[in-house]
């Protein structure tokens, strides 16, 4: 018999009943709660007439809806329907006395920084969410996926979740990443390696070299877009960077419990004769700085290829990138750094976090943001944004020409007025680019944050590497 | 939940890629505290102008196809977020069943939570039922889940794979809820081990 994959090990640990054809009844040991996908699941517990089973393993925090515009604690500055959710948050968080950190609280933030940031999200755990970017727990190797409206009130109600196993994946990115080359463009190259669909029915253990050398933020970049690459949950094996970043969080365990977990902790990584069902292997040497030009994250080419033709591509892809290059108003054959743009958003639960401000101040330092563009970075929760104050990474951007925002998604999926109006090209760190998902009619660029900061200064998608040449010493 | 037990009726062809949860619902409308009324924005960027009518084109517009009860679409549908409201809308517009190569992992599963049925079949078999779908409301297909088995308006039949406790559940109308009430002395018996084991959790 072969040995265990991380992620068999980490089911196995949370199998609470299994029926004979597979289907298991999983206990769930976080489950974090946001206000778009739970007022309905809340709503039928009341009608039910149930309780939250596991209120302390429950957190809840606004950030969908949330304005990012400096007093916003005032309820106007929200839409109504907007505010009737985030009041009904409120409300389910108090009523059923769940953890909450209400958009006064400067640990509230996007729930998948949030999570992480306060110790809540630890190796070898369950994590569930009504969100598909819940992926970025596995980057401490916690079995962290999105679930929907009704699965959270199953959560909710018994801590559990009915699923059926799904299968082993692989991908490893051996050797080191080239100079300019970040977590986001790995992920997006594996993307566009694999497709959107590449990963579906399986979970996708990151491995290789160039993944250990990533930081925990990296890391999170990467498994939060596992999801885009179709897989239902992205892990990465937690090591000594793992535990130096859990180690002193407020929710992380102390003393003789933290000896305990590690002892666990160390355990948590696929046996060398574990079974794959499919493997992936790419050379950290090739992956350049990445752009996508489509609607499809899979639509990703190194920013130094052209825009491609619809007849490059093959099946049902031809007529969906003739669909593409029109919304996206690009001609094939275009250098995509030519490609201009207005407006640049830097933030999202991809790219939200310390490091990635840290990435996008080291590129404005000492430069503008070029004339007619609209610039913007939003911290992922209100920590980051005191981080980066306190580090003069703010007072960078705001010299820059960048807005400093409050914590939120934000221009992420546009639910609040922050908005691309119809036609607007966006350079942006976040990790969907559909149509219309940052405002109708707006068309999206992802990249990763140095990426965005560079298209910021010279007006069009460009390669931050260009940038460096210029930075170095004489 | 609504019972899912055999279903003739008209299917809508929607031949695209990757139609993701964006476009089934876009969020706009994710601002609701309810679970229905979703069906008049389902699929709105594709479905209205920006005036706020209806674009000829669409194929849910056509006098056709506007009692559609099946999507034929293609792969990957369903990608994209983790939002309910997609099958809450496809159902409030009258769909029960979609028809694909493949389906994103949580679309899948939120369908069988709301009476929808997904329907994974290989290429040849969909392109079949999409050219099948395309002689619009004369043409009525046929689902049958107990015998699993998607049948032309010719009478063709292909076969189709689901899992038995989700099978077994839609054909039911059964709550997954009050199912796993029932097992509540395992989860306590669990949940005291983990305490036990691994006390910082
Ligand atoms: S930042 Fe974007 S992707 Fe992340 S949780 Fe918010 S809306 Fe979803």
């Amino acid at each position: 018999m072969s040995g265990k994959t991380l992620y068999d090990k980490i089911w196995d640990a949370h199998v609470v009943h299994a029926d004979d054809d597979g289907t298991s009844l999983l206990y769930i040991d976080r489950h974090l709660v946001h206000e778009v996908t739970s007022p309905q699941a809340f709503e039928g517990l009341r009608l039910a007439n149930r309780q939250v089973r596991a209120p302390q393993r429950t957190i809840a925090v606004p950030d969908h809806n949330v304005p990012t515009t400096l007093g916003r604690e005032n309820p106007d500055q929200m839409p109504e329907d907007s505010r009737i959710q985030v009041e009904a948050l409120d409300k389910n968080a108090r009523d059923f006395g769940v953890n909450y950190y209400p958009v006064s609280d400067i640990r509230q933030g996007i729930v998948h920084i949030v999570g992480p940031e306060n110790g809540w999200t630890l190796p070898g755990m369950t994590v569930v969410c009504g969100d598909s970017h819940t992926a970025t727990h596995g980057a401490f190797g916690a079995l962290a996926h999105g679930i929907g409206t009704s699965e959270v009130e199953h959560v909710l109600a018994t801590q559990t979740l009915i699923q059926s196993k799904s299968k082993n994946m692989k991908v490893e990115i051996t050797g080191s990443l080239a100079p300019g080359v970040t977590a986001k463009d790995v992920v997006l190259t594996i993307i566009g390696h694999t497709g959107t669909a590449g990963g579906t029915g399986y979970v996708i253990e990151y491995c290789g070299d160039a993944i250990r050398e990533l930081s925990m933020e990296g890391r999170m970049t990467i498994c939060n877009m596992a999801i885009e690459g179709g897989a239902r949950a992205g892990l990465i094996a937690p090591d000594e960077k793992t535990f130096d970043y859990v180690k002193g969080r407020t929710h992380a365990p102390k003393g003789a419990q933290w000896e305990a977990a590690l002892a666990w902790w160390k355990t948590l990584h696929s046996d060398e004769d574990a079974y794959w069902d499919k493997v992936v292997t790419i050379r950290g040497e090739d992956i350049a700085p990445t752009v996508t030009w489509g609607t499809s994250p899979e639509d990703a080419l190194p920013i130094t290829a052209k825009v491609p033709a619809a007849e490059d591509f093959s099946g049902g892809k031809v007529e969906a990138a003739k669909r593409a290059l029109t919304y996206m108003d690009l001609t094939p054959g275009t250098p995509l750094d030519e490609i201009e743009i207005d407006t640049v958003f830097i933030g999202s639960c991809t790219n939200g976090r310390i490091e990635d401000l840290r990435a996008a101040a080291e590129v404005l330092k000492g430069r503008k943001v070029k004339d007619g563009i609209r610039a913007m970075i939003v911290p992922g929760s209100g920590l980051v944004r005191a981080q980066a104050e306190e580090e003069g990474l703010a007072d960078i951007f705001t010299e820059a020409g960048f807005e400093w925002r409050l914590a939120g998604c934000s221009m992420c999926l546009a639910m609040n007025p922050d908005q691309l109006a119809p036609g607007e090209r966006c350079a942006a760190t976040s990790n969907r680019n559909f149509e219309g998902r940052q405002g109708r009619g707006g068309r999206t660029h992802l990249m990763s944050p140095a990426m965005a900061a560079a298209a910021a200064v010279t007006g069009r998608l460009t390669d931050v590497r260009e940038l460096m040449t210029e930075n170095e010493p004489a | 939940m609504e019972k899912f037990e055999k279903l003739t009726g008209v299917a809508a062809p929607m031949p695209l890629v990757n139609i993701d949860t964006d476009m089934i619902i876009p969020k706009q409308f994710l601002k609701t505290i309810k679970r229905t009324g979703l069906g008049v924005h389902a699929f709105d960027e594709m479905r209205y102008d920006d005036d706020g009518n209806e674009v000829p084109d669409f194929v849910l517009n056509k006098p056709q196809y506007r009692d559609a009860q099946i999507l034929v679409a293609g792969a990957n549908f369903g990608c994209g977020s983790s939002r309910e409201h997609a099958p809450w809308a496809l159902a409030d517009f009258g769909i029960r069943a979609i028809i694909s190569t493949s389906f994103a992992d949580i679309f899948y599963n939120n369908c069988f939570k709301n009476g929808l049925l997904p329907i994974a079949l290989p290429q040849e078999a969909v392109d079949v039922l999409m050219k099948d779908a395309e002689k619009g409301s004369n043409a009525r297909m046929t689902v049958d889940l107990e015998n699993q088995v998607v049948t032309t308006s010719d009478g063709e039949a292909f076969s189709f794979e689901i899992d038995a406790f989700k099978k077994h559940c839609l054909m039911e109308g059964l709550d997954d809820i009050g199912l796993t009430m029932e097992k509540v002395t395992a989860i306590d018996s669990f949940e005291a081990d983990a305490a036990q084991a691994r006390p910082w959790v």
